[in-house]
């Protein structure tokens, strides 16, 4: 075109068709907007999730069934070298380690205040609950299904000992948690749910699908427990914890997958790791 | 009083406190309780901290423990300079995406290193097979690798150009296996580097002092039976 001055409608035409083109491209590449790469047997998966769904926040998710091994997978290894989830991809910019995405969807999306508090003194307590969940919480709970269903699932029995040892593990995180982080409160920090309680709600809910209710004998952890399925609604939750309630049932039915052969190696590795 | 600190500079995650404290000019009441004379199991430290655990920050009548959460209330009550924990979303994710990495990774294998090879032998008598010390050895390797290559990889320090906290949590912990004699930086040239780098961000006398302890760590004269018996069963729980 020459540099002549067009004219009013041509210029709207224009414009109009640039913003079609743009709005085609935008709908036609489903690698826009936000991913969550998310296997919803892992407790720090649900977490994200539950929190994603419940605020309303819209994202592709991308299941990555990690006993068929599509962690290991040539494509998701671009998305994480680690082999883990979850991870979250916003755009190009890809982010792992649940608390991390958590507290990035918290802010990106401004969900409600109670969830990650604008308080400086009670989202402090939340990232102190956050560090001792790291290393107190992380890791055990988790255990008893590798117990109860992954060790077996490639033929392993995990030794009485170890087994014994677990519980007193959890038993000795269960007190200090009801001690100094939920006491008589409502929940683990301040009146409301925050990020901390769906942590280790998903933590706790571990055990308890493969037959070990740790909430028996616990009186004010079952309520909070309570507290946190009122707040979340039942579809919710069922969706969430389908997969991981069925867990049991999949394996007497012998309906689990057979792992592959690497997944079977990272399996053998973990189970070797378990005290 | 004032802000108090509740920090053995022994520990990795004190020293990162106390360096960050230290370097932003924030005003605290140093409150030392020696690990090794088993004071963090005292009847008055129990007050502070009923986990009996090392850092614990007390602000008139708000008590905070754990590091990372303590390091970041420090950032924002005293609105130090942004780059410690930038304000750009994504870039902030990458600091809190690390400091949620690093507890059952680097600061686990960092910790085991020191007491496999150092204070379990050398404080408490006790063996350690040349197996697990083989073992802990590779793990922490294993972890500095991905320190390396997913966190640091090409840039000057983990999130970018400026230092973060990320950066004084991980070093901090990197000088723990030094104080046990594992020369970590010297066959990893990138890591060295960004060691030098944060040393000159933070000053050079400042990371000294806030390492002079663990550097001399291995001269600790064995312990006496009655500190053994009490410290055990802490010990044995840390380093699982």
């Amino acid at each position: 075109m020459s540099g002549a001055t067009r004219s009013l409608p041509v210029l709207l035409l224009q414009n109009t068709v640039s913003v079609f083109l743009a709005v085609i491209a935008v709908r036609a590449n489903p690698a826009m907007g936000l991913e969550l790469y998310l296997d919803l047997l892992s407790q720090p998966c649900r977490a994200v999730f539950i929190f994603a769904k419940k605020n309303g926040i819209p994202f592709q998710l991308r299941t990555v069934h990690i006993l068929k091994g599509q962690n290991c997978s040539k494509e998701f290894l671009q998305i994480n070298s680690l082999q883990k989830v979850p991870v979250l991809k916003d755009g190009d910019f890809i982010l792992t380690e649940s608390s991390a995405i958590l507290i990035y969807l918290s802010c990106k999306y401004q969900v409600a205040d109670h969830w990650y508090p604008s308080d400086l003194q009670t989202r402090s307590q939340i990232q102190e609950y956050l560090g001792w969940h790291a290393d107190n919480i992380r890791s055990i709970f988790g255990v008893t299904l590798w117990i109860r269903v992954l060790a077996p699932l490639i033929g392993i029995q995990v030794p009485e000992e170890k087994v014994n040892r677990n519980r007193t593990y959890m038993d000795h995180a269960l007190q200090q948690l009801e001690s100094k982080f939920l006491g008589d409160k409502p929940f683990l920090v301040g009146q409301q749910v925050s990020l901390a309680d769906l942590m280790l709600l998903e933590e706790l809910i571990q055990p308890v699908a493969v037959g070990y209710d740790v909430f028996v004998g616990r009186p004010r952890l079952a309520a909070w427990r309570g507290r946190i399925e009122a707040f979340l609604d039942t579809e919710l939750w069922q969706e969430a914890h389908g997969p991981i309630f069925n867990i049991l049932e999949q394996m007497a039915k012998k309906t689990l997958p057979v792992p592959p052969p690497e997944t079977q190696k990272n399996m053998l590795f973990r189970i070797s790791k378990i005290p | 009083m004032g802000l108090e600190l509740y920090l053995d500079l022994l520990s990795q995650p004190c020293r990162a406190v106390y360096i960050f404290a230290k370097k932003n000019g924030i005003p605290f009441q140093l409150r030392t309780v020696e690990l090794l004379k088993g004071q963090h199991l005292s009847d008055a430290f129990v007050q502070v901290n009923p986990l009996k655990k090392v850092p614990a920050l007390k602000d008139g009548d708000f008590i905070l423990t754990e590091s990372v959460a303590i390091l970041l209330y420090l950032t924002h009550k005293y609105k130090v300079p942004e780059h410690w924990y930038p304000q750009d979303l994504q870039t902030r994710a990458r600091v809190d995406e690390y400091l949620a990495w690093q507890h059952t990774t680097l600061r686990r294998n960092c910790l085991r290193a020191l007491w496999h090879k150092v204070m379990l032998p050398n404080f408490l008598g006790e063996q350690v097979s040349p197996k697990t010390l083989e073992d802990t050895v590779a793990e922490l390797d294993v972890t500095l690798q991905l320190l390396e290559d997913k966190f640091l990889q090409n840039k000057d320090f983990i999130v970018g150009p400026h230092i973060s906290l990320a950066d004084l949590v991980a070093i901090t912990e990197l000088m723990h296996p030094m104080g046990a004699g594992c020369q970590v930086f010297q066959s990893r040239p990138k890591l060295a580097a960004w060691r030098q780098r944060i040393e000159a961000a933070v000053g050079k006398d400042l990371f000294q002092e806030a390492h002079e302890v663990i550097l001399k760590v291995k001269n600790t004269p064995p312990a006496d039976p009655t500190i053994k018996q009490k410290l055990m069963p802490g010990v044995l729980a840390m380093i699982q």
